[in-house]
């Protein structure tokens, strides 16, 4: 621990400490509550018509049959919501020139893409309403499709928004000015053209939401499995014009999001609206093909790169061109374009080269939308990056971690800010790379790899340093116009009983938020764990907040219940001084008691203190009121971000006649500041691995020259499974930012931002000797065969 | 050809039809064969036989198939079962996949199917799945029909006419298409008992454990020494059906098992396999991954596999 908080041998002392999550055996007790299972009294069933279409126009829709039949209360289409719910349209007004289409719940006469919903229908089971889809007729006539990058890009390509000038739905570039000459003078030059696949979350639990609207309350509730119910509260109560107090958003336990469940759906839209029009609870649940056709997907970007180095491997310039495709609309409202604008300012990050282009081009085409997910831009900036200098490396006669060592900003050269503008308060490259090179034993490996080659074993090392984007401040989403907010805020209660109940506005998906608020509180107050609750996910119970996305969590959230708690117990504390007629700060409390802060001699249990307080208040001073609930709000000051950075790195083996490749071992190193559970911290960093691993050779949305989605389906689209997955060895430097007391920082997709350019450049690694290069994620047997020309 | 779940199912991929919920049916439970016939026969054919469920229900669930009547056949004792008759081993359409690895008859008598088993799906499907089912629904990616035809096994068949035997080289026709005709039911499969100058081999390439194979291969070969006297060697992901490679088998018979045989009977491959188009698996790298498995099979019945 760099930074003491709390001495670690002090009972209570919980920062710091794995201490199990207190919901993960109500949840392995299969004892959650998720949207999925709620049933309400009087609840009804929607389900979606989808288009069959990537692009068309809808000539007429029949649902005559469909509103006969027994058992359905509502047939809706496009129209019949346009009436209640105003349209949204997802820019922000920080993305200059962006443009996106407005959208509705479900469209009025054109569909562009195939899986977009087109009627919805409401009954008494899902069974029925999915018997009354099939009485649907719709007639489409066909409109030209827009599919790949190149051909949204050509001139006289078809709009996928008729009346629009081009695909283009936003350039940004960032030119300081001086590459053209850097590179003009460099003694090396390499260059790739590289390729991301789409894909997408593939949560356990799919997208859920009950909507419940009571006509007599003028009341709208609405459970919805998402991250971000303040956010849906806002945007419920704005686009049908319900008084935002009027407007409950519960998002309890919810079976995964990955940040795909920050978006508005139009489903979810539909679904609030159709609760009006009946004055009744109505309930969807995404099913598996639903998911996939209508889920945001990621990534799906690329990129053109180069860098210039002189002759001793020092890099001196990067040049981009980033080409991202995001489907028909920019989502809403967080909008497609972050991604874009996350790779090209991430792009070179850990290094310290300052000459710096890049254009990125956001294009739109007839497919589903694109968005935020998991670790957004970031694998995509990484893999660029460590690729780029792994070739240069190549290209140099430098080992891997010799040129990177060479290049990244030095440990004690901090504050710096990137060739791309980002201001880093300290970070950790050098000792992240001397404590890698020492927990993968690299000499080991690289000795093994030459023997095996020997037998025609092809094994591969990859490594890949990353810098991940945390605790976003209004710079984020706020100054765009959206209304998301980046403060959070909490408020703690002592209760009669001298236990304590949080709550607070980040919210939990299974990560672990509710264990690590309860540990700060614990900790802070100086309590045993199990004597907090804490709440989370109720827009009528806990206060605004920007909920949990973006690595915001344990920063933000941790900072806000460290604060509240602080507050709490100098009130409770005034309280003890009176009692005990001595000065507040003579006292402290552990364990529970109140004692004395230099011997640490108990003096009364804070139960006491929290009785004699709500109870017996006539036997207090006159005049003193306790105060034993602390509301609390608090928002990130100082740097607009607090950046995290690591280096992965991993060992696998290539089979050069079929081109699988097995995992063998992945390493991380991580800083992320101030460590709050050593445990949840791991499973975080495995998990983000994990995902990383999918996307770097298996999971990719597929789809056919006619924009239909090939693979939506569990047994096609392939996500990472335990068999595949290798040991995952962690490491921790601790670098805490001064911003806040608690020194946290995020960690949540730090796994997920290098775990795919590590494995990239661990099978070139493998291929080298053959003369083969991989520039393509996922890495399929297809691609590794193709280029070793085997086929 | 065999790229997703739908069309696995039945060969069609429509969107405007994705659904969770089956349309509704009506069930019958059959405690006899006879009694499974006659409810097919009286629903007009418009009926499905259920075993294990676990390619029908997705089916059903995806709406993909949508019949009147479900005749549940696995309370009909007289499908159940594995023993020896004859110069066979008799094993009853209901032996479930998980049955394949722990039943001992099967490891002695049929061990390519043991040894093919645990690459079928994973444990609660194959503790579901039944073998029948899965030899009459006859997918071209699947394990099990592609063995039959290695083994040289015959199905037998119970019918509104009667009872017949087919065997396995007369029993695939095409994609999902089987010498079975509607309301027909598979009994049992009957496969020639593993002699001790027989030797086996089987393995496939496969993204992820329990996936369907890229390309999977079994084979079976009757040794005198190392002169291979008769050798049945099938694929299955590579076509619309599991496929007899006779080519490459003819390029062994009659040869010692050494480098240039296999050779050759990889070069056979080109003639005996057509691997039909595939947005991820282009039909010439199906083939270069039917040459590698091939070798390596043919390499371990070298070594006495
Ligand atoms: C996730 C998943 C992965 C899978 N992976 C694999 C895999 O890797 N390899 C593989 O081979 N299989 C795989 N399967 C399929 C599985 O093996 C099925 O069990 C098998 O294909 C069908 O057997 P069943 O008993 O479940 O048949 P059911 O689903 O009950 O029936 C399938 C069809 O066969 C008919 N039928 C069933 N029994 C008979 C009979 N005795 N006579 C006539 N018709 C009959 C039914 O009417 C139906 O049309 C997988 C399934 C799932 C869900």
């Amino acid at each position: 621990m760099s930074a003491p908080l709390t001495s670690l041998d002090r009972p209570n002392s919980y920062i710091g400490r794995s201490v199990p999550r207190p919901n993960a055996k109500r949840l392995l007790a299969g004892r959650g509550r998720y949207v999925s299972d709620l049933r309400l009294p009087r609840m009804l069933h929607a389900a979606f018509l989808r288009s069959p279409h990537a692009h068309a126009k809808i000539l007429s829709i029949n649902t005559d049959e469909a509103r006969a039949l027994e058992g359905v209360h509502l047939v809706a289409t496009g129209a019949d919501l346009a009436k209640i719910c105003t349209p949204w349209t997802g820019t922000l007004d920080h993305f200059k020139g962006m443009t996106s289409a407005p959208q509705l719940p479900l469209p009025l006469d054109r569909v562009v893409w195939a899986g977009q919903a087109v009627v919805a229908v409401v009954a008494e089971n899902r069974a029925i309403a999915e018997d009354a889809l099939e009485l649907i007729e719709v007639d489409y006539e066909d409109l030209p499709i827009v599919v790949d990058i190149d051909g949204a890009r050509e001139a006289g390509s078809p709009p996928v928004n008729p009346g629009s000038a081009s695909n283009v739905c936003f350039r940004s570039q960032l030119d300081n000015g001086t590459v053209d000459d850097a590179f003009a003078h460099a003694a090396h030059v390499v260059e790739e053209e590289f390729s991301f696949g789409r894909h997408t979350a593939v949560t356990l639990e799919p997208r859920a939401i009950v909507a419940d609207y009571d006509p007599a309350a003028g009341m709208l509730t609405v459970h919805h499995g998402t991250q971000t119910p303040y956010q849906f509260q806002d945007l419920y109560s704005r686009h049908y014009g319900i008084p935002e107090a009027r407007v409950r958003v519960i998002a309890t336990d919810i079976g995964g999001s990955f940040g795909m469940k920050l978006h508005v759906y139009h489903e979810d839209m539909a679904v609030v609206g159709l609760s009006i029009l009946l004055g009744r609870p109505v309930k969807y649940v995404a099913d598996r093909i639903e998911s996939f056709v209508s889920d945001i997907h990621a990534r799906d970007h690329r990129v053109r790169a180069r860098m210039a180095l002189d002759a001793k491997g020092e890099i001196l310039a990067m040049d981009v061109l980033d080409l991202t495709a995001i489907g028909a609309f920019s989502t809403y409202p967080r909008t497609s374009v972050v991604e874009g604008n996350q790779v090209i300012r991430l792009i070179g990050a850990p290094y310290r080269f300052r000459n710096y282009r890049a254009t990125l081009e956001v294009i739109f085409q007839n497919k589903v939308q694109t968005s935020q997910y998991r670790a957004v831009g970031h694998p995509i900036a990484c893999a660029v990056t460590e690729r780029l200098v792994d070739m240069a490396a190549s290209k140099l006669g430098l080992d891997p971690f010799a040129i990177r060592a060479q290049n990244v900003i030095a440990d004690d050269a901090y504050p710096q800010t990137s060739p791309t503008g980002y201001r880093f308060e300290a970070l950790s490259h050098q000792a992240c790379l001397n404590r890698l090179h020492e927990l993968m034993n690299y000499e080991g490996l690289r000795a093994e790899q030459v023997d095996l080659r020997k037998r025609g074993v092809y094994r591969g090392i990859g490594i890949a340093t990353f810098v991940e984007i945390t605790n976003p401040s209004p710079a984020f989403y706020g100054v765009g116009g959206a209304r998301i907010s980046s403060q959070d805020g909490a408020i703690v209660s002592l209760t009669p009983s001298g236990e304590v109940r949080c709550l607070i506005s980040v919210t939990e998906q299974g990560q672990g938020t509710e264990a690590i608020i309860s540990q700060i509180v614990a900790d802070q107050l100086g309590l045993a764990q199990e004597h907090v609750k804490v709440i989370t996910g109720d827009t009528e119970v806990t206060p605004h907040g920007g909920a949990t996305w973006a690595c915001r969590g344990a920063g933000i959230g941790g900072e806000t219940a460290l604060q509240a708690t602080r507050a709490l117990k100098r009130n409770i504390l005034e309280i003890a001084a009176l009692i005990l007629q001595e000065q507040p700060s003579a006292l402290d409390i552990i364990d529970g008691d109140v004692v004395d802060a230099g011997t640490r001699n108990q003096r009364m249990p804070i139960a006491e203190i929290a009785r004699i307080a709500y109870f017996r208040s006539d036997t207090l001073p006159p005049g003193t009121q306790a105060q034993l609930t602390v509301s609390h709000h608090f928002a990130p000051q100082g740097y607009p971000f607090a950046f995290t950075n690591g280096i992965q790195g991993c060992s696998l083996e290539v089979d050069v006649d079929t081109g699988l490749i097995k995992l063998l071992k992945h390493f991380i190193v991580e800083d992320c500041g101030r460590v709050i559970n050593p445990m949840l911290v791991d499973e975080q960093l495995r998990g983000g691995i994990v995902q990383g691993l999918g996307a770097a050779l298996f999971e990719e949305c597929r789809y056919s020259e006619t924009g239909q989605l090939m693979n939506g389906s569990l047994a096609d689209y392939l996500v990472p499974m335990p068999m595949e997955m290798p040991d995952i060895v962690i490491a921790h430097v601790e670098t805490p930012t001064a911003d806040t007391e608690l020194g946290a920082k995020g960690v949540g997709e730090a796994g997920t931002a290098a775990a795919s350019a590590c494995v990239l450049n661990a099978v070139n690694d493998a291929l080298a000797p053959l003369g083969a290069t991989i520039n393509s994620i996922p890495i399929t047997p297809a691609k590794v065969l193709k280029a070793l020309k085997r086929f | 050809m065999v790229t997703n779940l739908a069309s696995r199912l039945v060969s069609r991929w429509d969107l405007e039809e994705t659904a969770v919920k089956a349309k509704a049916f009506s069930y019958f439970r059959a405690a006899t064969i006879d009694q499974a016939l006659d409810a097919h026969a009286r629903a007009g054919d418009d009926a499905r036989f259920i075993a294990g469920g676990q390619s029908l229900v997705p089916a059903l669930s995806l709406r993909l198939q949508a019949p009147r009547l479900l005749i549940d056949i696995t309370h009909i004792g007289e499908l159940r079962g594995v023993g020896r008759e004859g110069g066979y081993l008799r094993i009853g359409a209901l032996t479930r996949h998980c049955e394949m690895l722990s039943e001992p008859l099967i490891a002695e008598f049929a061990p390519l199917l043991h040894a093919a088993a645990p690459f079928v799906a994973h444990p609660a499907i194959r503790n579901r799945g039944t073998f029948g089912g899965s030899v009459a629904l006859a997918d071209p990616a699947s394990e099990f029909p592609a063995m039959t035809l290695a083994l040289d096994a015959e199905i037998e068949i119970a019918g509104p006419s009667g009872c017949r035997r087919v065997k396995a080289d007369d029993f695939f026709i095409d994609l999902f298409e089987t010498a079975l005709q509607p309301g027909e039911l598979i009994t049992a499969v009957y496969v020639p008992l593993f002699k001790a100058d027989q030797r086996f081999a089987f393995d496939e390439l496969a993204r992820r454990r329990g996936d369907y194979a890229l390309v999977g291969c079994g084979m079976l070969g009757t040794f005198t020494g190392e002169h291979i006297d008769d050798i049945r060697i099938s694929f299955f992901s590579v076509g619309n059906t599991p496929t007899r490679v006779r080519g490459a088998e003819r390029a062994l018979i009659g040869a010692r098992l050494d480098a240039e045989r296999i050779a050759a009977a990889q070069g056979a491959l080109e003639g005996d396999l057509a691997p039909p188009e595939s947005d991820e698996v282009p039909p010439a790298m199906r083939l270069h991954l039917a040459r590698v498995l091939l070798g390596r099979l043919l390499g371990r019945l070298g070594e006495g596999a």
